[in-house]
C-alpha cells in the first residue's frame, strides 16, 4: 500500500504552505498549496499507477505534459494527467489500478 | 484593425513571448495559446506559487532574461488574447481545435506562429520505466517549478548541456548527487573550444558547472556505456560500463537524457514540408531564414522547429513575426529583420560546435537489449520492433508503428520515435533518414473523450471574436 512505501519525491521547499487534503487509494492524504497532482502524490507514494500490459509500476517521466506516462484515475473513473494538473482539495485518486482498469 | 482573424501564437515561451511582442508592435492582436498555466516555456517555466526562493536562484545565470521575458508578456496585458493551460489539438486550413477551461472551441486564424518548444531525446535503457527515473527536463521542472527533488542520492546521465546543468542546480539544492555519467568521451569537450569565440558565457558557465561539481566530490564519467537503471518497482541504483570495466552505484532517483528532440506534431498537421536534419538526428519542417514554412502564412521558431536553445527561440520568434507582418503588406524593420538573421546564423554554429562536445550516443541504439521497452505507452520491446522489421522487412517507421504498435500510444512517439528509428536503422543497415518520420494525428494530445466527440459534429461555434 502507498502508506508503507517510502516516497519517490522529497520537498526542498512549500514544506509549510498551507495543507490541501486529497484521498489517495481511499487513504486521507496531504498536499500542499502549490503542488501539481504528481508532486502531491509522489510526496507521499512511489508510483502513480500501473501499466495496462504487463501492470509495472510508473510514476511519471517527463514532467511536462509530453509522455503521458503520469495519468491517474479518480474514484469516479475520469482520468487526470498528474503531471499538468494542479491539486485540487478532496480529490480522490486511485493508483492502484491494475491491468483491468 | 484589419477585419481579417487574428493571428495564432502557439507556446508562451521564448520564440511565442517575443513573437506576440513583435505582433503587437506592428499592430496585430494575436491570440496566444499554451498548455501551462503561465508564460514561460520549459526553461523559464515559472512556479504554481511563490515558495521564498527568488527568481535568482529559480534562473540563475539567466536570470535578467527570464525576468525581461515575464515582464515582456506580463506588458501585453488587453492587447494579446491569451489562453493559458490550453491545448491546441488540431489543425487545417486557417481553424484550430483548442481545448480549454473544459470545452473545446473552434478558432479562425490568418498567420500560425508554431513555437512549440522540445521535450528531452531519449534512447531506452534498461530500466528507464522504473518510477524514479525521470528525464533531465523532468527533474529540473521537479526542482525549479514544484521545489522538490527526485530523491535523496541522485544520479545524472546521458548527454547534452542540461545533463550538467541540472546536476549543478540539484547539488546547489543540497541534494546529493551520486554521479554525473556522460555518454560522451572527454575528449569531445575539446569541440568547445569552438564555441568559446561565438559563446564564451555559455562555454565559461559549462566548464564552471563542471569544476564546482568536482569540487564538491560528484563523480563524473565520460565514455559511459551498457547504461542500465536497476531496483524492483523502483529505482535502487545505476550500472555502466566505462573502459571494459563493469560499476555500480546505488542511488534513489535518476535524471536522464540526450539532449532534446523538437515538438513537430503542429508542423505535420499544418501540412509543413519536412527535411531531414544531420545535426538533430530528426525530421524537421522546412523553413527558410526567416522562419517561413513551406506552407504560406504558418512560420516556425524556437526548438520546436530544431533545437538550437532559448537565445535563438527569442530571435527566431521576433524574425517570424516580422515575417508575419511584411506577408500581411504591414510595416515592418528590415534592418532589424536581418540583423536577427544574422544573429540566428552565429547561434546555429555554436550549435554545431556544442552539439561535437556532447554528441549523440547513436551506437547504443544496436546495443539496446531485445528485452527492454522500446514504447513506453504501449510495452513493445526492442526484440518486437527487430522482429518485425526482420520477418515483414520494414524499413520504414510508420509501417513498423502499423505491426507492432510502436509509436500508437498516448504519447504519439515522443519518447519512443526517435529511438524506434535509431534501432530500424541500426538493424537494416540504413541511414536513420531511411526511417522516415511517424505521421502526426489529431489529437496530438490526449483529450477528454467527453469533449472528443462534443467536437465532431461540425456545428461548434466560431470562436474568433
Ligand atoms: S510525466 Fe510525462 S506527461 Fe506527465
Amino acid at each position: 500500500m502507498s502508506e508503507d512505501r517510502l516516497p519517490l519525491l522529497r520537498r526542498i521547499t512549500r514544506k509549510e504552505h498551507a495543507a490541501i487534503a486529497f484521498t489517495l487509494d481511499g487513504a486521507p492524504c496531504e498536499g500542499r498549496a502549490g503542488d501539481t497532482l504528481l508532486s502531491a502524490i509522489l510526496s507521499r507514494s512511489d508510483s502513480l499507477r500501473r501499466t495496462e500490459f504487463s501492470g509495472e509500476p510508473r510514476a511519471g517521466f517527463c514532467q511536462m505534459g509530453a509522455c503521458q506516462d503520469c495519468w491517474v484515475m479518480t474514484e469516479t473513473g475520469e482520468r487526470l494527467r498528474a503531471c499538468t494538473t494542479p491539486l485540487q482539495p478532496g480529490m480522490r485518486i486511485v493508483t492502484m489500478t491494475g491491468k483491468a482498469a | 484593425m484589419s477585419t481579417r482573424p487574428q493571428p495564432l501564437v502557439v507556446g508562451a515561451g521564448p520564440a511565442g513571448i517575443r513573437a506576440a511582442e513583435a505582433l503587437v508592435a506592428g499592430g496585430l492582436r494575436p491570440l496566444v495559446v499554451d498548455e501551462a498555466p503561465a508564460c514561460g516555456g520549459q526553461i523559464y517555466r515559472q512556479r504554481l506559487v511563490p515558495d521564498g526562493r527568488s527568481t535568482r536562484d529559480l534562473y540563475g545565470s539567466e536570470v535578467g532574461k527570464a525576468d525581461r521575458l515575464h515582464a515582456a508578456f506580463a506588458a501585453f496585458e488587453g492587447k494579446i488574447d491569451y489562453w493559458p493551460q490550453a491545448l491546441l489539438w488540431n489543425l487545417r486550413d486557417g481553424v484550430a481545435d483548442i481545448v480549454v477551461a473544459g470545452a473545446t472551441r473552434r478558432v479562425s486564424y490568418d498567420g500560425l506562429v508554431l513555437a512549440t518548444g522540445a521535450t528531452d531525446r531519449v534512447l531506452p535503457v534498461p530500466g528507464w520505466t522504473l518510477p524514479g527515473v525521470f528525464t533531465l527536463g523532468g527533474s529540473q521542472v521537479a526542482l525549479k517549478a514544484q521545489g522538490c527533488a527526485i530523491g535523496s542520492r541522485v544520479v545524472f546521465a546521458g548527454s547534452g548541456p542540461l545533463l550538467y546543468l541540472v546536476a549543478w542546480q540539484y547539488m546547489k539544492a543540497g541534494v546529493e548527487v551520486a554521479a554525473v555519467l556522460d555518454a560522451a568521451p572527454a575528449s569531445a569537450k575539446l569541440h568547445l573550444i569552438k564555441a568559446l569565440p561565438l559563446d564564451p558565457g555559455i562555454v565559461l558557465r559549462g566548464t564552471r558547472f563542471v569544476a564546482e561539481l568536482r569540487l564538491r566530490g560528484v563523480a563524473i564519467r565520460t565514455g559511459i556505456e551498457g547504461l542500465r537503471f536497476e531496483g524492483e518497482g523502483r529505482v535502487s541504483g545505476v550500472a555502466w560500463r566505462e573502459g571494459g570495466r563493469e560499476r555500480r552505484l546505488a542511488c534513489d532517483g535518476v535524471g536522464y537524457g540526450l539532449a532534446l528532440r523538437s515538438e513537430t506534431q503542429l508542423a505535420d498537421l499544418a501540412g509543413c514540408a519536412f527535411r531531414f536534419d544531420e545535426r538533430d538526428r530528426a525530421w524537421l519542417p522546412l523553413r527558410d531564414a526567416a522562419g517561413r514554412s513551406s506552407v504560406a502564412g504558418v512560420y516556425l521558431a524556437g526548438d520546436g522547429a530544431g533545437i538550437a536553445g532559448a537565445d535563438a527561440a527569442e530571435r527566431a520568434g521576433e524574425r517570424v513575426a516580422l515575417a508575419l507582418l511584411e506577408d500581411r503588406g504591414l510595416a515592418f524593420d528590415k534592418a532589424r529583420a536581418a540583423g536577427l538573421e544574422a544573429e540566428l546564423a552565429r547561434i546555429a554554429r555554436l550549435r554545431d560546435a556544442l552539439e561535437a562536445a556532447f554528441p549523440f550516443p547513436a551506437h547504443w541504439a544496436a546495443a539496446i537489449d531485445d528485452a527492454t521497452t522500446l514504447c513506453r505507452c504501449e510495452e513493445v520491446t526492442a526484440g518486437t520492433v527487430r522482429e518485425a522489421a526482420s520477418r515483414f522487412d520494414i524499413g520504414e517507421i510508420n509501417r513498423l508503428k502499423a505491426v507492432s504498435r510502436v509509436g500508437m500510444g498516448r504519447c504519439q512517439g515522443r519518447m519512443c520515435a526517435a529511438a524506434s528509428a535509431e534501432v530500424l536503422a541500426a538493424a537494416t543497415g540504413k541511414p536513420i533518414e531511411a526511417a522516415g518520420r511517424l505521421r502526426a494525428q489529431a489529437p496530438v494530445k490526449p483529450i477528454p473523450l467527453a469533449l472528443q466527440l462534443a467536437a465532431e459534429p461540425a456545428k461548434l461555434p466560431e470562436a474568433a471574436e
